[in-house]
């Protein structure tokens, strides 16, 4: 009895923290139907702290006539849960469109995916191999030749 | 007390059912490993819910079929936490619920590095009857197996368990040593063991078309796990190791198989190990949490 009162209080626990957690990260998730959510610029910071290295290096793939494809796939796999179906910002991720990412290096961005922003929610993505990861990068790239990005899109702070 | 049991498992499968119909899926991108684990850990926020089998066999008993429920939850990007239910049928004798497992992996460091560490924790409270395998440390022989379910269950293992996860890229490849140390809430001695685990997808390139056969959504590897003694008697002799390739699927629904066929290396291994699993990653489990008590849409 004594076993299963134990399995029973963590499982208690077990929700209570995942309520606990879900309600923090929906706190900035106040979203107007069908509008784009607006970021505060200081969240795309992180892209600059790439390391020159990194930022320096090229797309092995910029001429892959199959990389946008694949990594639109890849986007909407791995990506489109918090930044959107369209990467334009979603609960949890800021939007990919932002002049702020469609300005930065492929190396820069393939740096962020490698190693994450863990201490605010996003995780490593170096378990998606390296050759994908630079066909997302190509993708998101992508992004900004088809709609290019407005300053106004990432400008505003956030509610 | 076994209809309480019963109760408390059948919550869990209403969980996850629930959880398994309503949101949508990610394409999981899991290793093969049974045993090992990497660096990597549940995104934020999501649930991913597998079942996981080992067949073995047994010398001077019956052979075996153990069993367990994993719920893994991202609870941060740095923190994964996991409750486990185990069970076991043992052939001609019975089918018994052994007990639970609540571990914790953190992820110490910010970036990514050569060598990736993570600190894993765990507190398990099963009962001698425990087949699952999921990991061998100390003087675990196959001959522990081999009693027989009722007197096996009377025997308590209310275990410490603490990992030491070192895991690294390279070219594709992912590389990962677990260095393990279990210490029984008794006066027992604490008890070493290893896991040493490498594997690669098919293809490292995405193909530009949705497919569900395409060779990246294979990950093939191989694992290799065993006891190194205790506190007092430290090394090789009187211990079990595995040798086991793996392979994993990943599906495109969000579902993952694997399979494990795993051999003995050694008189005191069951010969022969044979796991599979299934398990399916479900995304914004916190979220959808959060809206059944009345958090923000």
């Amino acid at each position: 009895m004594k076993v299963i009162a134990t399995a029973l209080a963590i499982s208690i626990s077990f929700l209570a923290v995942s309520v606990v957690l879900a309600h923090t990260q929906n706190a900035g998730d106040k979203l107007a139907a069908g509008a784009a959510p607006k970021y505060d610029p200081v969240v795309y910071a992180e892209l600059q702290k790439a390391p020159e290295k990194a930022r320096n290096r090229p797309n092995p793939l910029q001429n892959d006539p199959d990389a946008v494809a694949a990594g639109a796939i890849l986007f909407g796999q791995h990506c489109a849960e918090c930044h959107g179906d369209a990467a334009r910002g979603g609960k949890k991720g800021p939007s990919l469109r932002a002049a702020e990412v469609q300005g930065a290096a492929p190396g820069a961005i393939f740096w962020i995916l490698t190693n994450g922003v863990v201490r605010k929610g996003m995780p490593v993505w170096s378990k998606v191999p390296e050759p994908q990861r630079w066909q997302l990068v190509r993708y998101i790239k992508s992004l900004g030749e088809t709609a290019p990005a407005t300053a106004t899109e990432s400008a505003a702070p956030q509610p | 007390m076994s209809s309480f049991c019963r109760l408390v498992l059948l919550g869990f499968f209403g969980v996850s059912l629930l959880s398994a119909c309503s949101p949508p899926p990610a394409l999981a991108q899991e290793n093969p490993y049974f045993v090992a684990y990497d660096h990597y850990l549940e995104e934020p926020g999501n649930l991913e819910i597998e079942y996981f089998s080992t067949f073995g066999t047994q010398r001077n008993g019956n052979n075996f079929h153990a069993y367990w429920a994993e719920f893994e939850y991202g609870a941060t990007a740095w923190w994964t936490t996991e409750f486990y239910l185990d069970g076991q049928t043992t052939f001609h004798d019975s089918t018994i619920f052994t007990g639970f497992r609540w571990e914790n992996r953190f992820r110490p460091l910010k970036h990514e590095h050569w060598i990736n560490p993570i600190l894993y924790a765990e507190f398990e409270d099963v009962n001698g009857a425990d087949k699952i395998l999921k990991e061998v440390v100390g003087h675990d022989v196959e001959a522990d197996k081999a009693g027989l379910n009722a007197e096996a269950r009377a025997e308590r293992e209310r275990e410490f368990e603490l990992k030491l996860i070192l895991s690294s890229n390279l070219k594709g490849w992912n590389v990962s040593e677990n260095i393990i140390a279990v210490k029984n809430i008794k006066n027992n001695p604490w008890e070493f063991g290893y896991a040493l685990a490498a594997s690669r997808p098919l293809a490292l390139k995405a193909s530009a078309k949705r497919c569900t056969l395409c060779p990246q959504n294979f990950v093939a590897g191989v694992e290799m796990y065993g006891g190194l003694g205790d506190r007092h008697s430290f090394g090789l002799h009187d211990t079990s190791h595995y040798l086991a390739p793996a392979l994993a699927w990943n599906l495109p629904s969000g579902w993952t198989l694997r399979i494990s066929p795993g051999f003995g290396l050694n008189d005191n291994s069951h010969k022969f190990l044979m796991r599979w699993g299934v398990s399916r990653e479900i995304t914004g489990f916190g979220s959808m949490v959060s809206r059944l008590f009345g958090g923000r849409k």
